[in-house]
């Protein structure tokens, strides 16, 4: 390595005297050297081959039990008749139909997309609980931080290496799904259904990310990965099973529901529900995952859930971009949960202190 | 050395962490350090005494309560990045991604420092040679020993060409052997390539063979500064010292014949080498002590001024400062 010397800008030198120093060089990209170590890591790890396998596994399960039925779902939907006379698409159907399981009467599997909201945050926790107290653990965090990058590189780079693996994961399984649906049903995605396609897919690698995100500064926080990953998963089965009791209660100490309500009160308190339902990360993933592979779906608001019901006879179908108009909140409330956690992370870290 | 650039200049550098319904925690306490180019300067405490705190402060990896700190002309908290590309740090139980090779975390470190693999490679070749790891840098680290991730560590430390490396406790977990080697290449790094080495440890025999100066911190509080020559001497002035002298056969009468000297205040006879008696006397008269066994016809095999050794400075600086020295 090269070596020029320099004289200390403003250290007490003495006269003519010289300390040497390495040549100087661009600071480099910090996240991009962690961000693509811990990639090439995550892709040799265990987990990476577990989740890819369950989340494909599944994912074919699910696109068998709906094949079975396929034939009768895509005949009532194309007797739908529709107000621009133009037919429902039934490509997306693979993904949301949840079929009932043959010989076990009563109970059905859920539909891919049900999965993807059921097992995306095992995909973000998994990649994230342990990212910075393993290099503590490990003892290589003090070795780090004391190279030439910024502190924020560190998460930066494991949080980028982490989304990208598990968009790897989604994205393929997408594929391989989409795949098996046109080979062996025959289905075929127009551009409109490919681009609701594509954005479902995004929305679901930004909904797994919110997860990333609260994995991540769990482990920031806790200095035990174990702590982490069970605090984390607390949160995730209290949102995803008591979710909607939690808010309807709340709702109804809020705006309480008398034994003989006025409508209005009704409402309000449907409304209270609905707002406060969309706190819920597993809330606001479902419904994109509606707006986005169901066209017909036109508002997620209280009161045009009653008007749908009685116009049900000739249903509109909304285009892709007015789709996307329509979960537009929803990518804004995932995007600020991702980095109000993202921050948090990034306080806690800088303030922490390094040693072993 | 004392032409010699300043890489290390620190005044009245303090940590203090704020306690629930007690004082501060003092970790370091008003630091005067002064660290020139080739020096190898020695931390030397026990545990918890305030190296560690003092070496994460150099880096920028701590803010310091008060006082100022410059590493290199560099201010290490408005400028971390310029210390850190500059500066070689080994912590205290380095530890290494396990799952990938020996060479594949120094080259990780090289990148880190924004050196291309075309050049680093050549260069982590010859670390892996100089710190003794030729044949397992292919090998994956969990398979190391800690003593090979220690080398490890150091050849790591040494990837980005640094103008100062900071070892924290580098000779810990190597077997003796490879501590000779180590405190080998650290001398060697600060004689031939004019590298600055500050070490911390409380190993003193092994500080005492290879630094230039040292400073013994107790309980945040550096009590002694300077060559390991002055600390004793500044130790010894005005008490008495203790002399080991060995003397063979079965020792009859020596007692007796060195007390009978003028000033001699005590003699022992060591409790695990009954060859060896302790004779405490005022400095002075050392000299008449040997003669007068020399003139009765026992030649001693050894004498040892206990005085000079580090071990007994530190042991009479923790016997001042004790309890408090130990319990933090």
């Amino acid at each position: 390595m090269s070596a020029i010397e320099v004289s200390a800008p403003s250290a007490p030198v003495q006269e003519g005297a010289t300390i040497r120093l390495a040549a100087v060089r661009a600071i480099p990209a910090g996240w991009r050297v962690i961000g693509s170590r811990e990639f090439t890591e995550h892709l040799l790890s265990l987990r990476f081959i577990v989740l890819l396998l369950v989340l494909g596994l599944a994912g074919m399960l699910a696109i068998y039990s709906v094949a079975g039925t396929f034939r009768d779902v895509a005949s009532q939907i194309a007797q739908q008749t529709t107000v621009t006379g133009k037919s429902l698409p039934v490509f997306p159907h693979l993904f949301t139909e949840s079929a009932t399981i043959p010989g076990v009467s009563g109970q059905s599997f859920p539909s891919f997309a049900g999965l993807v909201a059921l097992l995306g945050p095992v995909l973000g926790i998994a990649f994230g609980f342990d990212a910075i107290s393993s290099e503590r653990s490990e003892g290589t965090l003090p070795r780090l931080v004391s190279q030439p990058i910024h502190r924020d590189d560190v998460i930066n780079g494991k949080f980028l290496a982490g989304l990208a693996v598990i968009s790897m994961i989604l994205g393929a399984v997408i594929l391989m799904l989409s795949g098996v649906g046109i080979i062996r049903l025959g289905v075929f995605p127009d551009a409109d259904v490919a681009a609701r396609i594509i954005t479902w897919f995004v929305a679901a690698a930004l909904y797994v990310a919110f997860w990333l995100a609260l994995a991540t500064l769990g482990s920031v926080v806790f200095r035990r990965a174990a702590t982490a990953a069970l605090v984390v998963i607390a949160v995730w089965l209290v949102l995803t099973f008591f979710g909607s009791q939690i808010v309807s209660t709340v709702a109804n100490t809020l705006r309480p529901v008398p034994t003989n309500p006025t409508p209005v009160e009704q409402l309000a308190n449907a409304q209270m529900i609905t707002d406060l339902g969309r706190l819920n990360p597993i809330t606001l993933f479902q419904q994109m995952t509606q707006a986005l592979l169901d066209p017909t779906i036109q508002s997620f608001d209280i009161s045009a859930l009653v008007q749908t019901d009685q116009s049900r006879a000739a249903v509109t179908i909304l285009p892709f971009q007015q789709s996307l108009l329509l979960i537009w909140p929803q990518v804004v409330v995932l995007v600020a949960g991702t980095v109000i956690c993202f921050a948090a992370a990034y306080v806690s870290f800088m303030r922490q202190e390094i040693r072993a | 050395m004392a032409g010699e650039p300043l890489v290390i200049h620190t005044r009245g550098l303090e940590k203090r962490y704020p306690q629930e319904g007690a004082d501060d925690k003092i970790a370091v306490r008003s630091l005067d350090l002064d660290i020139r180019q080739g020096e190898v300067f020695g931390l030397l405490g026990p545990n918890g005494a305030g190296k560690t705190t003092t070496i994460l402060m150099l880096l920028g990896l701590t803010e310091p309560t008060a006082g100022t700190a410059e590493v290199l002309g560099f201010d290490p908290l408005r400028d971390p990045l310029q210390v850190k590309r500059h500066v070689g740090y080994l912590p205290d139980n380095v530890g290494f991604y396990g799952a990938m090779t020996g060479r594949e975390n120094l080259r990780y470190t090289a990148r880190l420092n924004g050196i291309p693999d075309l050049e680093s490679d050549e260069r982590i070749d010859a670390l892996l040679h100089q710190v003794g790891l030729p044949e397992s840098g292919d090998q994956p680290v969990e398979t190391y020993s800690r003593g090979m991730r220690q080398r490890l560590g150091l050849a790591d430390v040494l990837v980005k060409d640094p103008a100062v490396v900071i070892l924290d406790e580098p000779t810990t977990s190597i077997d003796p052997v490879g501590v000779m080697e180590v405190l080998d290449l650290v001398r060697g790094l600060a004689r031939n390539q004019g590298v600055s080495v500050l070490l911390s440890s409380h190993l003193l025999h092994q500080v005492q063979q290879v630094c230039d100066r040292i400073a013994i911190f107790v309980a945040g509080d550096v009590v002694a500064m300077g060559t390991v020559a002055d600390i004793a001497g500044q130790q010894q002035r005005g008490a008495n010292v203790t002399i080991d002298i060995g003397v063979d056969g079965d020792g009859a009468g020596v007692p007796e014949l060195l007390r009978a000297v003028p000033g001699v205040i005590s003699v022992e006879p060591d409790p695990t080498d009954r060859r060896l008696w302790s004779v405490t006397c005022p400095p002075a008269i050392r000299g008449s002590v040997l003669t007068t066994l020399i003139a009765s016809g026992h030649v001693p095999w050894t004498v040892r001024d206990r005085g000079m050794e580090l071990d007994e400075i530190y042991q009479r600086y923790f016997a001042a400062n004790t309890p408090q020295g130990v319990a933090a």
